[in-house]
């Protein structure tokens, strides 16, 4: 069934349909509307599960830690400085190794206070260990949240699915939501190896030495540099499971695609265009308008930034003459993280095979800076004629 | 008007309801057979009585710019003291359309190359026995009048799904009284 709703809505209905146990949230502009959804949801009896208002975004992830801990499906969603107080727990969840699922409805972060869209929020919680999903439309939101749970709970691995606030939070379309029974086919009750239990006590996460050791049971246990080497190794081999969940999506729901990028144009393309979110098919109308005028551009968007998809991101760009980076955030002191990461990737597969293409990154949106397609269009053009500059050039910039 | 890709800036109060307004023709728009509608808000700075907009486009394809309208076929005007307030026909296209409720008479405005639709939504809307001030669905009809877009009924089987629960006939009445008296002008 099609409906039109915001994308806080189609959030909402995801965690619905994955018949979350636990949902423990504090209310945070631009997410406010998805936890009041759940909320409705839980109050009605519509939703079985456990609303748990708390205090903090710390003590949200706290909760669903804990709830996760003793075998709940758990959900939260935060945004920008609701994220970074988060911050201990989110890094703890990952080490934890526990499948939980939060939207990051993507905000500035302060200071200075702000509550308008760009993504520094969740690009600074890149190393963190969670997977990182990012979305297009509403369509891909709940789709999105429906195959985190599947791949989170499949990999021990937690997972943001981050969508730009407000141009999707609160933005209505039209979206097919999912039927029950397809969702319950795809998505299998949560059962983990071991769940908290007072028949059978357990100490989780206690101090872990640097070298490994003996357990009460006798047997060497890891140190804790096997628990994040074993962290490291099972986020990249997670890649194959991405591509097991969206074939398994596609099988169930008729609908799917690449799950790394999602390219538009790019085959012909000498030129393309890079980035995550909503902006990457805001991006598509610069490259129908730039098409006409005979320039081979196109664009790309990435679909999960962790595992960075470095194979499929090198394969989709190679032999191009230029690759273009907009970005909603940057390492400051450098440049945007996305494309240090995607610079990373080229060199590591390409270098050496005359196959590199030129990079430029471009800065936009930041704050809520209004992206006007006329803007994109005219910077795509002049990046396709020369490079514009080695340094990041913000677009739109009054100074 | 291009019927393929249109462009609706709509201009009320917080709390008047433009949103809703907003969303039922979108939701109309894509039972009608527009693959692509989106509907944004303005961001941020919500309050009961500010002046608030939202952007309905409305296209045969789907929507991939998400980015605000700056260039509307048609605006709404939900309060007809928002004129003197802000800037509401900012970009409105030549020939454009401005659906106003006001109680004014259309010889009293004069915007030059644009056509104008008006009704006094807050008395009609009384009169269809909706609580005073309550406009957005009155407008609905004067919208439909000035653009024959979508055709009455399933705009008024919207109205009466969208307030099924609080007075879905006095809401689509109002709506009707407001097509038959939309004087049009241009």
């Amino acid at each position: 069934m099609h409906i039109i709703e915001n994308g806080n809505v189609a959030a909402a209905l995801g965690v619905l349909l994955c018949r979350a146990n636990v949902i423990a949230a504090y209310p945070i502009t631009p997410q406010t509307p998805l936890t009041e959804k759940l909320s409705e949801y839980v109050e009605s009896g519509e939703m079985k599960a456990e609303y748990i208002p708390v205090e903090s975004e710390h003590s949200a992830l706290a909760v669903c830690i804990a709830a996760s801990s003793a075998g709940a499906r758990a959900f939260t969603a935060t945004s920008a400085n609701g994220l970074l107080y988060m911050h201990e727990q989110v890094q703890w969840a990952a080490g934890a190794r526990l499948p939980l699922v939060m939207c990051v409805v993507n905000r500035a972060v302060g200071a200075p206070w702000n509550v308008w869209n760009d993504q520094q929020d969740s690009i600074s919680q890149r190393d963190t260990g969670w997977i990182q999903m990012y979305c297009c439309d509403h369509q891909q939101i709940i789709d999105s949240v429906i195959k985190a749970y599947w791949l989170a709970e499949k990999v021990s691995i937690p997972i943001m699915v981050c969508y730009d606030g407000y141009i999707l939070s609160h933005t209505y379309m039209p979206f097919e939501v999912p039927d029950q029974e397809k969702v319950d086919a795809f998505l299998p009750p949560f059962r983990p190896d071991y769940a908290l239990n007072h028949e059978e006590p357990a100490n989780l996460n206690t101090v872990t030495l640097p070298d490994v050791r003996m357990d009460v049971r006798g047997e060497i246990a890891h140190g804790y540099m096997e628990i994040r080497y074993l962290l490291q190794e099972e986020m990249r081999t997670s890649l194959t499971v991405v591509a097991e969940a969206e074939k398994r999506f596609t099988d169930i729901f008729g609908r799917g695609g690449d799950p790394f990028i999602e390219p538009y144009l790019c085959d012909d393309a000498e030129y393309i265009a890079v980035g995550l979110g909503s902006l990457t098919y805001q991006l598509r109308v610069s490259v129908d308008v730039l098409r006409k005028e005979g320039i081979m551009v196109g664009v790309m968007g990435i679909r999960f930034y962790r595992p960075f998809p470095d194979v499929a991101i090198a394969n989709a760009l190679k032999g191009k003459k230029g690759v273009i980076v907009f970005e909603k955030a940057l390492s400051y002191g450098y440049e945007g993280a996305l494309v240090s990461d995607l610079k990373s990737a080229l060199y590591e597969h390409l270098a050496g095979t005359g196959a590199l293409p030129v990079v430029q990154n471009f800065i936009l949106g930041i704050g809520g800076r209004d992206i006007r397609t006329e803007d994109l269009t005219q910077t795509l053009r002049a990046a396709t004629k020369s490079r514009v500059a080695k340094e990041p050039v913000w677009i739109g910039l009054k100074i | 008007m291009n019927k393929e890709f249109i462009e609706i800036r709509w201009h009320g109060r917080g709390g008047q309801g433009a949103i809703t307004a907003a969303k039922i023709v979108a939701a109309a728009a894509f039972v009608s057979g527009y693959a692509g509608v989106v509907m944004a808000p303005s961001f941020g700075t919500e309050r009961r009585g500010a002046p608030v907009m939202t952007s309905l486009k409305i296209s045969r394809e789907k929507i991939y710019d998400l980015s605000p309208i700056e260039t509307p076929d048609i605006i709404v005007v939900l309060d007809h003291l928002l004129l003197n307030e802000s800037d509401v026909t900012c970009g409105l296209k030549p020939g454009g359309i401005i659906v106003l409720n006001t109680p004014n008479a259309v010889e009293s405005y004069k915007f030059i190359n644009y056509r104008m639709a008006i009704a006094d939504i807050t008395a009609i809307s009384v009169e269809a026995g909706l609580p005073h001030g309550m406009v957005n669905t009155g407008i609905i009809g004067s919208l439909e009048r000035a653009t024959s877009l979508l055709g009455m009924d399933i705009l008024i089987k919207g109205i009466e799904e969208e307030f099924s629960s609080r007075r879905p006939q006095n809401n689509s009445s109002a709506a009707k009284i407001a097509f038959e008296r939309t004087v049009a002008r241009g």
